[in-house]
Formats: structure tokens, sequence, C-alpha cells
């Protein structure tokens, strides 16, 4: 890590992560990971929430760190994998799952892009004491790739694809991670999109407004539009 | 002649160099960027980048696990010949994509639209998408890959002419808002903009203004390269950092291509390519040698071109060089 790394709190942990490992984290800490985690995203959510489908594993004796990712990888001749790169993506778009995800597999920390919202934080994530990594720059995915040691399991890799299949992937100093939600709820993207928020309109100031208005950034129906 | 078979191995080459390999321009414009940057959590993710590319360099693995939609632009010599003509070399670039694929190997991104569908390889219908321009006084072929990212950080807009510069500013701020928070414009990235043309070609040309050009270079029109230096200055004033923290480093470059375009309207695309910016480029000379670097010199005085005839450049736009 360089020298700006070292103004960052640095912070090691093994899964299944303890509550009381949890309760420690702080946003904007950077994480490694040993260990144990699975990706689960939309098509392996809706299989095991919503077709009912048994899940391939006790998640509850696996691990309790789901992962939105979809690794650069093939199989090789022999049946065995090639992981290249592993970038997550964005997470935002199965908070509609995670309430339920947490209740039935006890995932206590979610790994991704982007973070989630603050209402999914609070609604979520807070009640039972989750937290949310984020993976960083978008994407480190020679790091992360280099932390993957092995792959213990691909589960409904033929069905849903190399993308979507559920990976189960053995860890050694996997990062770098950034704290970005702890278990409070309190998250670095809200902090740092508020403190960009701040200043957006001094930035517009003195431009004149458009020509014409766009559909949507108006609501008076009778304006001249494109 | 230049054979089938240098085309399919020189593809295969550049797309492993573009997907493995940070162009030296843009890693020169990351460390720049690093020296500047205040905010210690954005400082914090370049460094993990220049870390990155290393290990990626090293370990001879993808940059990045989203591969992105990897696609071909095709620059040819007016006096190249190519074994079985350019059917063959369309038949030879789709090859060595899904080869590459699984050599590399790449996240296999490309699907049908609705049936979702994937075929594996990153070759389908209208995929890999194949560009092409023409060089005067030339018997090479240059083969260029980019792979960019696909979703976030694109967007075209009809300006009309009494918008002028304050037009263009207001839009060029509305995209990096839009897209640069949490950061989805995966920024810092080389921002491309295309002005003018018919729409389309504003689409086009933004986005190879985004691809094709390297950090730090200037369009020949010195009204246009101004443009350039008030842009980038603009977007890094933005708040905006790396992965939208706090910050100074949203915009590496920001690179501008212009088109003639109707004289009611003045259209503006404003494409972000990303962090790992992956472009390569492969000459293959009749000859049978094959040279390879990572500026594209896509934009040539030629195909940047004002007059009716070709007068071999003399005639070429003044002002400050590329």
């Amino acid at each position: 890590m360089g020298e700006r790394a070292d103004k960052l709190k640095k912070v090691k942990l093994r899964t299944p992560v303890s509550d009381e490992d949890l309760a420690a984290l702080e946003i904007g800490s950077v994480v490694f990971l040993d260990g144990l985690i699975y990706t689960a995203r939309e098509r392996v959510y809706e299989k095991i929430l919503n077709d009912g489908e048994t899940p391939p594993v006790d998640f509850k004796e696996l691990s309790n760190v789901n992962f939105h990712c979809a690794p650069a990888a093939a199989q090789n001749d022999d049946g065995s994998y090639n992981v290249g790169a592993v970038t997550a993506t964005a997470s935002f778009r199965f908070a509609k799952y995670l309430k339920r995800w947490f209740a039935e597999t006890g995932a206590r920390v979610i790994i991704g892009k982007g973070g989630m919202s603050q209402k999914h934080y609070n609604e979520l994530f807070v009640p039972v004491g989750a937290v949310y990594l984020t993976t960083v720059g978008y994407g480190t995915g020679a790091l992360l790739g280099r932390g993957i040691k092995n792959v213990r399991a691909v589960n409904w890799l033929d069905e849903l694809g190399i993308a979507q299949a559920m990976w189960i992937l053995e860890l050694e100093n996997f990062g770098p991670l950034l704290v970005e939600s702890d278990i409070h709820g309190n998250s670095l993207f809200e902090r740092n999109n508020a403190e960009i928020n701040e200043r957006v309109e001094s930035l517009y100031e003195g431009l004149k407004p458009p020509a014409l208005r766009r559909f949507g950034e108006t609501r008076d129906k009778t304006e001249e539009l494109i | 002649m230049i054979k089938a078979d240098a085309i399919e191995q020189a593809a295969g080459k550049i797309m492993s160099n573009a997907a493995i390999d940070i162009p030296e321009d843009y890693l020169s414009g990351i460390r720049a960027m690093i020296d500047t940057e205040q905010g210690d959590l954005s400082a914090f993710v370049l460094e993990a980048m220049l870390e990155n590319w290393q290990a990626a360099s090293e370990d001879r693995r993808p940059m990045c696990a989203d591969s992105g939609l990897p696609r071909y632009y095709v620059k040819s010599g007016n006096e190249a010949r190519v074994e079985g003509g350019y059917v063959e070399l369309e038949h030879r670039l789709r090859r060595a994509t899904a080869q590459a694929t699984h050599d590399i190997p790449l996240r296999p991104n490309r699907v049908h639209p609705l049936s979702r569908q994937d075929n594996n390889n990153n070759v389908g219908m209208n995929a890999p998408e194949i560009e092409y321009s023409f060089e005067p006084d030339a018997d090479w072929i240059d083969i260029t890959t980019v792979h960019k990212g696909g979703l976030f950080g694109t967007d075209y807009r009809m300006l009309f002419p009494g918008d002028g510069i304050d037009g263009i500013k207001r839009f060029f701020l509305d995209v990096l808002f839009a897209f640069g928070k949490r950061g989805l414009a995966c920024q810092p990235a080389i921002v491309g903009v295309g002005l003018g043309g018919s729409k389309d070609t504003c689409m086009m040309l933004g986005k190879q203004a985004a691809c094709l050009r390297t950090v730090g270079s200037r369009h020949p029109d010195a009204q246009v390269a101004k443009l350039e230096d008030e842009l980038q200055e603009l977007g890094n004033r933005t708040g905006l950092g790396a992965m939208g923290f706090k910050g100074t480093s949203t915009v590496v470059s920001c690179n501008i291509e212009v088109g003639y375009t109707h004289t009611g309207g003045m259209p503006m695309s404003v494409h972000c390519f990303c962090l790992s910016s992956r472009r390569a480029t492969a000459r293959l000379h009749s000859d049978g040698s094959v040279a390879y670097r990572t500026d594209p010199q896509w934009f040539t005085p030629y195909l940047r071109r004002n007059s009716v005839d070709w007068d071999g450049g003399a005639g070429a736009v003044a002002g400050a060089a590329e």
C-alpha cells in the first residue's frame, strides 16, 4: 500500500465474521479478508427466495459473507477453474432481497460496489447488525483475484452461467476493501455525497439556462421541450 | 499482402494487452493526480489502482473483471491488401475475440438484450463492433481494441447554438454529477466529448475521443483545445474524486472531437472511459512485421480533413499540434 493508505486504519478479518469484529468496524477502514465467502446476486436470490429451491449449502455453517460479484473466469479442460480478475457489481439493485436473505442465511457482511442508500442501511442492515464493505476503485480486479486461494465449488454454473452462478471461494488476504457502512448505519458514501452536494449549485452559477429543457427537467406541461 | 493468420494472432495479442497492461500515458496521468489530490480516501483509491495494475502485469491477469464490451477499430492504409479481404478480416477478429475470452480469461459479457442468452465468447449479433477508417499513402493496417465498460458514464443531448459554451459546460457538469457519485463512472477517467455531427456521429466522435486519444493530447483546432483545458479544469472542481469520495480527481484528460453539424443545432455527447482505460493497438505491415503500441493514433490529419480535396495535410487545421 502507498503512503496515503498509511493514514487509513487497517483491519484483518476472518470469516465467519464475529459479532464483536462487526461491532468494531469503523467506516473508512481498510479491510483484508481470510476464509470462505460465497457470491450471490439476482439469479441466486430468485432461485432460493422466490422459487423455493433448496440451497446447495448450509449458509449458517459456510459463511456470513455475501459477495455481489461476477468473476472473469473460465473452466479448464480438467474441470478446474481459472479465475483471473474479480470485481464487484453494483449492489443497490439487490436491496429488495436482503431482508429475507439476512434472516434466512445469517449473512452479516455484504461486499459489493457502490454501497446502498441510507434508507436501506436503516431498514435492512441496522436491525440485524450487518455491515457493507465496498471494493476499491472499481476495480482492483487483479489484487482481488490474487486473494482467491481456491474455488471450493461453483453451484448452478450450467444453468446460470459464469456471471450469475454461486461461487464458493477460499480467501487469503483478500482486499483491499473499505468499510462503507458500520452496524449503526453510518455510511462513507452518504457522508461524502452530502459534502459534495453542498457545492453543486456554485458550479452552475453564472451559466445561463438551456435554450430548451428536456422532458423531466420541468413539471410545467405547457413548456416547449426537446 | 497482410496474412489472415497474422491478423488473428495480432488481434489475440492486443485483446490480452488491453485487458492486462495499463497504457503508459494514462498511468502517468494518474501518478500526477495522486500528487495533487487532497482527499485521503480518493488518494488511497488511486494508490490501490497503481498496485492493482502492477499485480495485473506481474500475474498476467486482467486489471478488471468487468471486461466491458470488447470491440475493434481498424484503420486501413489505402494501399493495404488483406488476405481474403475484409470479410476474412472480420471473421478473424471474431475468432480472436472468442479465443481471448477463454484464454485470458475475459468475462463473457455479451448477451441478447431480451432473452439474455449468452454465447459465452463475447461474440454475437453486431458484436464485437468493428469500425473503420482509412489512411492515404500507407500499406499497413492498424487494429485497435478497446474494452470499455457498458453501463454508466455516457449521455447525449441536443444543444442549440444559443446555448454556447455555457450550455456545453452545464451538460458536462450534469453528466459528471449524474454518474460520478459513488464512483459509478469509474473515475478518474479520460472524458471524451463529441460536439456536432449528426446525432450518431456525435456519439461516435465522443466515444472515440475518450477511447482512442491519449492523456494530454490536444485537438489541433486552438478553440477546441482551449475548451478541452477548460472542461478538464471544471470537471476537477466538482468536488468528486475517485469512487465519488471528496477530492479533485475526476477528469484525467478531456478530449473533444468535432464534426460539422446542422446549422440550427449543437449536439453534444459525453463519455467517461474508466480507471482501467483498456486499449491496445497493433500495426501489421505488408512485409509480415507487427508493431504493438498503446496510442491508437486514430485521429490523423486525414481523418480530420476540412476540405473537398486531400492535399496531403498542408491545409490541415492550424493551432496547437497534438
